[in-house]
């Protein structure tokens, strides 16, 4: 942070804004770690965005006359029970795959944190109904509730991403009210609140970024979860429907002949490992630089 | 003209499990522009808790609160915003007051923009510039973040935080304890300087005697929610009537060799202020407790100004 | 200080160094001092000065990494402690040397009543007790600190603090150590009811014989229990004698400089008279005396000599170089 501001102190108010932005970027990239994860993850999407001119396939079409073929430069994953390139499908599945992962996580955890900052923040009977709404929410099992919101709202890419946001909130939202609780009574806040600042500005401003940190790494774990339950799903014929290639599809196909043909597992199952250590990485990064305690 | 702060007969009680706390229990003065009340007592003695309620961070369950004169106990909105701008705090402890990630000048700021006075980014600047030279801050560290601070720097930017909105009264609540001692001399100094300047009231909540002769005109002891003892701070100190402040003042660990402090040594411990009966709380631990003192207590004007809460004052200190 | 003597306790030129973040951190710098048996030394000092790490190197409790003693022997009876392996040093602890922390709450263990707690260390240190005798013995302690028998069964959340406290202190005293090391004992407690410890501590060291070294920020506990003291800054003693040479004749500027500090009880003194500045950053210590940049008397060999210890009368010592200024 510049020596100069003090002298130049009325213009830089309108200069920060860029320069701001871009430090936040390379804060965010700092460690080796996080900028291996935001190589991988750049990666990932060009390739999810490209996939139409990097597949050397088109991943629906079937080549009866070359069944389960292993791997070799011509088919780079090889292919699967139908003849079709694994590779292309695994690039063709990166972007429905990448935005259930993200979207359902990232709505999911947003409803929590809502939910549970508001639980811990006003406490008493908004409190208690919202706690003990995620309670009973929680008790039912994840798939059983993903199998009955995806029935009732039918198939498909948003019912899905619908389906299995709605089912992980109680655990973001137990998790934000207990940090809540634990940062109530600083007194920071009480100073907040004797300054005039809203409930609003106190919540969003003071109380949030000082307890998201947990829930950024929760947030990037749950993506590679519920890419793989989101295979549960299609399996079940509940989710995404083939043959969309999604990456939880290719994985449960994969399964049915483990032992025979492993690549069709595989491939695909590293190709979703490495997504996730890429988002894990990244999410790491994004929190140590919203932590002004590790900036320097 | 009304004094800037009168506090009459206020009141807070907590619902606790295993009963009523009476953590403020009908406690009555006066504050005027630009002078001091130091509230003294122990952990557990309610002297937070009075000052919290009196600037409207908690709600008192009976009694008054006038700020020039105008009731302030229960208003809401613009009103209370209004109120708050003119009682501002000071904590106790200088790392969790500050918010970790705002940095010195965003805390600074914060007041500032909520006071709608400022319109451009430039007065704002300004004016955080002066704040922060007027508590001592060093420019260089406009862009600091409280844990690259030590105590004393954050102490500051506390004060400089309270000072944004130019209130006219300010709440320490035990604003040096967390110190040492030579940073803890800075912080009096300034808040003696401050006061000088820009004539704002303090009450001063401590439980250190030695801390609140140097910079209170008036002095209030507290124990268990009561007042025991209250008087300009030169007659209290030359004249400690009730048991308990002669306790206080004699447990402070003195650095005079010459001279040891005659100990009063007390019995048990605090006891709590938890539905507690009539009478005198502290006579659990008096040495001169008698049946007598089962009695409701009522502070008593001994001297001009000195008012006592004890029915064997007279006895005791042979007046 | 001589090299041969036959002190109870002996710290010679200790160096301990912390890392932290790649920097390193000078946290105590060639401390010496002896201590008689029966003796209390007080070690003043502010925040960060050191105090803690040489009552934890005396202990060998350094937290290692990131702690690490650079220097130094410590001699308790002739023994060396710094070279006594693991397992003997285990034994003193607790048997000889004993610690009371500043924080009593969490020197308990709250799943455990305060008596199971005494008798454990009890029996850990002498093994021949029975249950029943180290029941008896653990009772009296308790007795002795001024809390009755019966609340032997009950666990440390139902104690206040200031008997706590005392709990914590008659577990350190149930193994009759020599040393007791006490780290701010009072700090976290009322005034009236640090007043009762410190009387405890202090009788209990008198009838005992117990050699103390007492940690603290507060010069009024020093004087009220302890017969030296010694002044620590930065890491280094920068003035040690007994308590009535060094408050009647404090001769270091930063000692003076605590003094003035001290809000006056007795005078009327309006305004107080600060130290300037704040105490160094530990990782870069300014050259020469380590006072210099904050001590109005500051000279140019202040700012790049080594300090030499003068001592002034037999027993009081001080490091400055600029003895004779103008305010002496």
């Amino acid at each position: 942070m510049g020596k100069a501001d003090s002298n130049h102190v009325p213009k830089h108010g309108k200069k920060k804004r860029p320069n701001e932005a871009w430090k936040t970027f390379k804060r965010v990239f700092k460690t080796p770690s996080a900028k291996l994860g935001g190589v991988l993850m750049a990666i990932i999407i060009f390739c999810a965005v490209f996939a139409p001119l990097i597949a050397p396939y088109d991943p629906y079409t079937m080549d009866l006359t070359d069944l389960f073929a292993t791997p070799t430069l011509k088919h780079l994953f090889g292919t699967d029970a139908m003849g079709r390139d694994v590779f292309s499908r695994v690039l063709y599945g990166a972007k429905y795959s990448l935005a259930l992962g993200l979207f359902t996580a990232f709505i999911g955890t947003m409803l929590g944190v809502v939910l549970g900052s508001l639980a811990g923040y006003f406490g008493g009977i908004v409190e208690t109904i919202i706690m003990r709404f995620c309670d009973i929410w929680g008790a039912i099992p994840g798939m059983l509730l993903n199998i009955v919101i995806s029935a009732c709202l039918g198939t498909g890419f948003f019912n899905t991403i619908l389906a299995m946001s709605i089912g992980t909130f109680p655990g973001g939202a137990r998790m934000t009210r207990g940090q809540i609780l634990a940062e109530r009574s600083k007194e920071y806040l009480e100073a907040a609140e004797s300054i005039n600042a809203s409930k609003t500005s106190i919540m969003f401003k003071h109380l949030l970024p000082n307890v998201i940190s947990p829930t950024i790494v929760s947030t990037t774990m749950a993506i590679g979860g519920n890419i793989t339950a989101a295979a549960g799903l299609s399996y079940l014929g509940l989710g995404i429907q083939p043959p969309t290639p999604e990456w939880g599809a290719l994985l449960s196909d994969g399964t049915t002949y483990i032992n025979s043909y492993p690549h069709l597992l595989l491939y695909p199952g590293l190709v979703i490992g490495i997504t996730v250590l890429a988002i894990n990485l990244m999410g790491d990064g994004v929190r140590d630089a919203m932590d002004p305690k590790l900036r320097d | 003209m009304a004094p800037l702060i009168e506090v009459k007969n206020l009141k807070k009680y907590f619902d606790v499990p295993g009963g009523m706390n009476h953590a403020v229990d009908d406690i009555s003065f006066v504050i005027n522009q630009g002078e001091t009340l130091g509230v003294v007592g122990e952990s557990g003695c309610g002297k937070s808790t009075l000052g919290r309620t009196i600037i409207r961070l908690q709600e008192a369950t009976d009694g008054q609160v006038l700020l020039n004169g105008e009731d302030i106990t229960h208003v809401k909105g613009r009103k209370l915003h209004k109120a708050r701008e003119q009682m501002q705090i000071v904590f106790q402890d200088p790392y969790s007051s500050l918010n970790p990630r705002m940095s010195v000048e965003a805390t600074i700021t914060e007041p500032l923009k909520r006071s709608g006075r400022f319109h451009s980014k430039a007065e704002l600047n300004d004016e955080v510039d002066r704040l922060m030279k007027l508590v001592g801050i060093d420019d260089r560290l406009r862009h600091s973040y409280p844990h690259e601070l030590d105590g004393g720097r954050r102490q500051r930017v506390g004060i400089a935080r309270a000072l944004a909105l130019n209130p006219s009264f300010i709440m320490c609540d035990e604003p040096v304890s967390a110190l040492d001692v030579s940073i803890q001399a800075q912080v009096l100094n300034l808040l003696m300087d401050l006061q000088e300047e820009l004539k704002v009231a303090y009450m001063f909540v401590t439980h250190d005697l030695s801390v609140v002769k140097h910079i209170s005109d008036d002095i209030l002891v507290m124990y268990l929610g009561q007042a025991v003892e209250k008087g300009p701070t030169k007659e209290l100190f030359r004249n400690m009537l009730h048991p308990y402040t002669k306790v206080l003042f004699s447990a402070i660990p003195s650095t005079d060799l010459d001279h040891p402090m005659h100990r009063l040594q007390l019995k048990g411990e605090i006891t709590s202020a938890i539905d507690p009966e009539p009478g005198c709380r502290f006579r659990a631990r008096c040495p001169y407790a008698t049946e007598k003192c089962g009695q409701p207590q009522q502070l008593e004007e001994i001297k001009p100004n000195h008012f006592v809460s004890c029915c064997r004052v007279r006895e005791i200190n042979d007046l | 200080m001589s090299t041969e003597n036959n002190s109870f306790l002996s710290v010679k030129n200790i160096v301990v160094e912390y890392t932290s973040g790649g920097d390193i951190i000078h946290a105590v710098n060639d401390v010496s001092f002896d201590l008689e048996k029966g003796e209390s030394l007080g070690l003043v000092g502010e925040t960060g000065a050191g105090k803690t790490t040489i009552a934890k190197t005396i202990l060998r409790i350094l937290p290692d990494p990131p702690a690490k003693m650079i220097g130094g022997e410590v001699y308790m009876n002739g023994v060396n402690l710094t070279t006594l392996p693991e397992d003997d040093m285990r034994k003193r602890r607790g048997n000889d040397i004993a610690m009371i922390f500043q924080d009593p709450m969490t020197a308990l263990n709250p799943l455990m009543t305060v008596g199971d707690q005494i008798v454990e260390g009890i029996q850990l240190h002498n093994k021949n007790l029975s249950r029943k005798e180290a029941e008896e013995e653990a009772c009296k302690m308790l007795e002795m600190v001024g809390i009755a028998r019966r609340r032997f069964v009950e666990y440390p959340h139902q104690f206040s603090g200031g008997m706590k406290q005392r709990v914590v202190i008659a577990m350190a005293l149930a193994c009759n150590p020599s040393l007791i090391l006490a780290d701010e004992p009072t700090t976290a407690l009322d005034v009236t009811i640090q007043a009762q410890v410190l009387e405890l501590i202090k009788d209990l060291q008198k009838k005992y014989q117990t050699s103390m070294i007492m940690i603290t920020h507060d010069l009024g506990i020093v004087a009220e229990t302890c017969e030296r003291v010694a002044v620590i800054y930065a890491g280094e003693i920068v003035e040690m004698g007994t308590v009535r040479d060094v408050f009647k004749n404090p001769s270091h500027p930063y000692t003076i400089g605590l003094f003035n500090s001290l809000p006056n009880m007795v005078e009327d003194n309006a305004r107080l008279t600060p130290i300037d500045g704040m105490p160094p950053n530990p990782a870069k210590l300014p050259k020469g005396c380590k006072f210099n940049p904050r001590c109005k008397y500051a000279t140019d060999a202040c700012r790049n000599k080594e300090i030499p210890v003068t001592e002034l009368t037999p027993g009081h010592v001080c490091k400055c170089c600029n003895l004779n200024r103008g305010d002496k």
